[in-house]
């Protein structure tokens, strides 16, 4: 098994402060702004990109989790069900701007269930989604309007995203068998 | 992680590692219950037949509604109405419900065992919504979760369970669960509602009404059930409300920040007085909300995962 | 006149004090000579040879042979339930025990309680029995425990005994009523001990398992107060009293002392009783469900005395055969019962193995007490005389029992799939093969 480091803590930082602003950019500014982070990875990555946004701005931002596990299509088809995680939308989403965000972005599934969970909780203005990491290999019409790092992978690697905040340091990964 | 178990039969069952897996799923799902929009798509497609031998609004209902906020197709069949049922044996009644296709049975059964029984001639699983005096899982899980949700933690939690325990399936399942949690469980009745050998499931037998409540962080009360005692067990509601209902007189003994838990429906002014039932300890309503939750996450973890 | 040489086996006579390699010869279904070495043309006693037509020779070898074992508790069915069991087919059950000889309780339907339904057993017995039937009379009519059944012609029509077997007599005024009068007939009056008041609903012994299990319980005391109630009254009355299927240490502590005060009372034990406790209750086993019901530990314990001090004087079957869907149902509504007869054998040879009993002892429980309290003086023995009703066993044959392939027409036994040592190789009655393995 072969691993290669693709972006350190820096560059996780940098790609996040640049998010951020490409976030103020396209929504001028940060109002009616709500961030929804996927459990588990996407929630910490959430709550940086807030930090940075509320420094930045200086303003207040909601954020929470939104977790898809209940709405995935493969439900009933793996031998182990995924164990459910947390979500938390902590104001109404009704004509909110909300913004996905996880980790990695692979097939879009998980996406696509994020959504369903959302428009369940309300009628969202729109839904908007920043990965830290695209690798590719989409299988549903979903495509990432803020991106951190692309990264072409084959379907056989493994893409890890590691953060302080629950694996004791900050960098992204690839495995190869 | 999964159960790896086809059917939720009893607490006794259950090893310490599933029950946390059920109660920290169930945690997860009472905040679907909050959403605007109740329902998740998980278990669409899915077929539960709630087979109810005996009317319970309350349970039956809870598992109804369990199963539709994940949107599984939920049937009831009560043998007071249905003729799937009536004159049929629990066997026959097991063939045509499999010829069905469904995806879980919840059984409620008069006789203890019965759940046993009909896990043994299907397929698919099954869980136990109450079998005569011996267990009710799912009434044990949701009083752990609103113990847990309340107090932060059920080890080394001293409970007291009182009422009839000799034809109690609530008591039976909580003692297990109790204990297997680490709590210290501890019981009162009168003689006649004590069963042999109870003190053999870890629980310990307390003879005096007042030194159990005094000891409790938690007081379960159990109802009264005279409708499964052939010969009445004691003399008089009066009597049993004196001596073993939970009133205000016995209340000035409990601790302070005690809860009392009820499986219901409460035979208001037997087992406990109105205003016990409505003060601050009764975590009533906390059971209920928290038996759809733990329904949700029993369904979830027996039909999330693949078929074998 | 059929002619049977039964060669090199171990003969077992208890009555007659005999553990020897014999050879047993028999002639018209009666016993004509045991001894050793006997040829195969024996010697006629008014001079000249015997002619080999219809002679019947057994190699027994390494076996043991040993008077026919005779069950004084069975339940056939019929007339009425010919679905559980008919005549026929628990005749054939018994002759593959090795018993040669039952006695069928009264609670059929009609109830065997007046002269007809006996002739009528008997009749069947006569035409399609494996093995000879004894039916046992009713004490009250339709087994309700209020009026007296007509014993007299009951026991002139070949009752050997009088039994409300499976709905015991509760009132205390008419058991004795039932006795005073059996005692004019020196009858046995065999009793199910069980006061329903106690036993009320159980389904199972009351304990520990039964609280965990969520079944009611049935308390030893259900037992041990009818027994000594009985025991009382055939102090009282001097009526034989005999109690079916004891299970309770009370109740054996109670023949026990009724025993050392000389009074006429004797007891059974079951197989079941003595060797599974109420844990094989658990998983809800119906074929563990029966009347009394499995006890625990220390009862086993005291039984097993029982059997070896001689408190318990037969070992019984109650073999009850129940059809499938009376046991393929939730616990508490399945029918009590278990089948016996195939399996009390290997059972009973525990306690040989166990040093409880040696297999005269045993033998002596399971043809010699039988035969006396039933009154069949030709049976129970292997004497010049007697009938030649004899059992064949290899004590150390092990075999697996197959439910499936048991005789009985029902399959209700809580040792299917149990391994075995010793078994019945064959079993004659009136000098006759019914049975071989
Ligand atoms: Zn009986
Ligand atoms: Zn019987």
């Amino acid at each position: 098994m072969s691993i290669k480091n693709i972006i350190d803590a820096k560059a996780i930082e940098r790609a996040l402060t640049r998010i951020a602003h490409e976030i103020i950019e396209k929504n001028k500014g940060l109002e009616d702004i709500v961030i929804l982070g996927i459990p588990t990875r996407g929630v910490h990555i959430a709550k940086r990109l807030r930090d940075i946004l509320e420094a930045t701005e200086g303003v207040h931002l909601p954020v929470g989790s939104v977790d898809a596990t209940l709405y995935r299509d493969d439900i009933g088809m793996k031998q182990d069900q995924p164990m459910l995680k947390e979500t938390d939308i902590p104001v109404s989403i009704d004509n909110k701007k909300i913004i996905i965000i996880d980790d990695v972005l692979f097939t879009g599934r998980t996406i696509r269930a994020a959504m369903n969970v959302i428009m369940d909780f309300g009628r969202p203005a729109n839904i908007q989604l920043a990965v830290l990491i695209d690798r590719g290999h989409r299988e549903l019409p979903i495509r990432p309007d803020y991106v951190g790092k692309n990264v072409p992978t084959s379907m056989q690697e493994k893409v890890k995203v590691r953060l302080k905040e629950i694996d004791g340091a900050d960098e992204v990964v690839v495995e190869a068998e | 992680m999964r159960l790896k178990r086809k059917d939720i039969l009893t607490i006794e069952d259950l090893t310490r590692d599933e029950i946390e897996l059920i109660l920290s799923t169930a945690g997860s799902f009472r905040e679907v219950s909050e959403r605007e929009i109740k329902k998740v798509p998980t278990l669409r497609g899915r077929t539960i037949i709630n087979l109810f031998y005996e009317a319970s609004t309350r349970t039956r209902t809870s598992f109804e509604i369990a199963a539709k906020r994940m949107s599984a197709d939920a049937i009831n069949i009560s043998a007071s109405s249905s003729s799937v049922v009536k004159g049929e044996t629990l066997k026959d009644t097991a063939k045509n419900l499999e010829a069905m296709n469904p995806d879980c049975i919840v059984l409620r059964h008069p006789s203890s065992g019965a759940p046993d029984m009909l896990a043994r001639f299907v397929k698919c699983p099954v869980i136990n919504a109450g079998d005569g005096s011996h267990e009710h899982p799912s009434q044990a899980l949701l009083d752990l979760l609103t113990i847990k949700e309340k107090l932060g933690r059920i080890d080394g939690l001293k409970i007291t369970i009182v009422g009839d325990i000799a034809h109690s399936r609530v008591a039976r399942s909580n003692i297990y669960g109790f204990t297997k949690l680490g709590a210290k469980v501890n019981v009162v009745a009168a003689p006649t509602m004590m069963p042999m050998g109870i003190e053999e499931m870890g629980c310990t037998i307390i003879n005096r009404v007042e030194d159990a409540i005094s000891v409790a962080d938690v007081i379960m009360i159990l109802r009264v059930q005279l409708e499964r005692h052939k010969v009445p067990l004691f003399p008089s509601l009066r009597e049993y409300s004196r001596l073993f209902g939970l009133d205000k007189e016995k209340m000035e003994r409990a601790k302070k920040d005690v809860v009392i838990l009820h499986p219901g429906p409460i035979n208001r002014g037997v087992e406990i007085s109105p205003e016990i039932a409505d003060g601050p300890y009764s975590l009533i309503l906390d059971q209920v909300k928290n038996g759809v939750a733990v329904r949700m996450a029993l369904f979830y973890l027996l039909l999330g995962g693949g078929r074998e | 006149m059929n002619k049977l040489l039964i060669k090199g086996g171990r003969v077992i006579d208890p009555v007659n004090n005999i553990d020897s390699l014999f050879d047993i010869y028999s002639i018209g279904g009666k016993i004509a000579a045991v001894k050793p070495a006997i040829p195969t043309n024996p010697p006629l006693e008014k001079g000249g040879r015997e002619d080999l037509n219809d002679l019947t020779v057994i190699d027994a070898t390494g076996l043991v042979v040993c008077p026919g074992f005779i069950d004084m508790h069975t339940h056939l069915r019929e007339p009425g339930y010919e679905y559980k069991e008919t005549i026929q087919t628990g005749t054939m059950a018994a002759a593959a025990g090795g018993f040669t000889s039952i006695a069928c309780m009264a609670n059929t339907d009609p109830v065997n309680d007046n002269a007809s339904v006996t002739r009528y057993i008997l009749k069947k017995a006569q035409e399609q029995g494996a093995v000879n039937v004894y039916p046992v009379g009713a004490v009250s009519k339709g087994l309700k425990g209020e009026a007296l059944a007509e014993i007299g012609e009951l026991k002139e029509a070949g009752c050997a005994a009088i039994s409300d077997d499976g709905r015991p007599v509760m009132n205390s005024g008419f058991m004795r009523l039932a006795m005073e009068y059996a005692k004019t007939f020196n009858l046995l009056v065999i009793s199910h001990c069980e006061d329903t008041g106690l036993s009320s609903e159980g389904v199972m012994n009351e304990g520990w398992i039964a609280t965990k299990l969520g079944l009611k319980g049935i308390p030893n005391c259900a037992e041990d107060i009818m027994a000594a109630r009985d025991i009382v009254l055939s102090a009282l009355t001097n009526c034989r009293l005999h109690i079916a299927h004891i299970s309770t240490a009370g109740s054996v502590e109670l023949v026990r002392i009724a025993k050392a005060k000389g009074l006429n009372v004797t007891a059974e034990a079951a197989p079941h009783h003595f060797t599974l406790s109420d844990e094989a209750v658990i998983g809800y086993n119906t074929n563990a469900k029966m009347s009394p019901p499995l006890r625990g530990k220390d009862d086993i314990e005291a039984l097993r005395q029982g059997l070896k001090h001689g408190t318990i004087d037969v070992i019984a079957t109650d073999h009850a055969p129940q059809a499938l869907v009376e046991k393929d149902v939730e616990f508490d509504k399945a029918s009590n019962g278990i089948i016996g007869l195939e399996t009390a054998l290997p059972l009973s040879l525990r306690l040989v193995h166990d040093n409880v009993l040696d297999l005269s002892g045993l033998i002596k429980k399971m043809s010699v007490n039988p035969a006396m309290l039933l009154g069949l003086d030709a049976k129970g023995t292997l004497k010049v005389g007697a009938d030649a009703d004899i059992t064949i066993i290899d004590l150390n044959k092990e075999w697996i029992v197959n439910a499936k392939e048991l005789k009985s027409k029902s399959r209700n036994t809580p040792f299917d799939g149990w391994k075995m040592k010793g078994r019945v190789v064959k079993t004659i009655v009136a000098g006759k093969v019914v049975y071989e393995a």
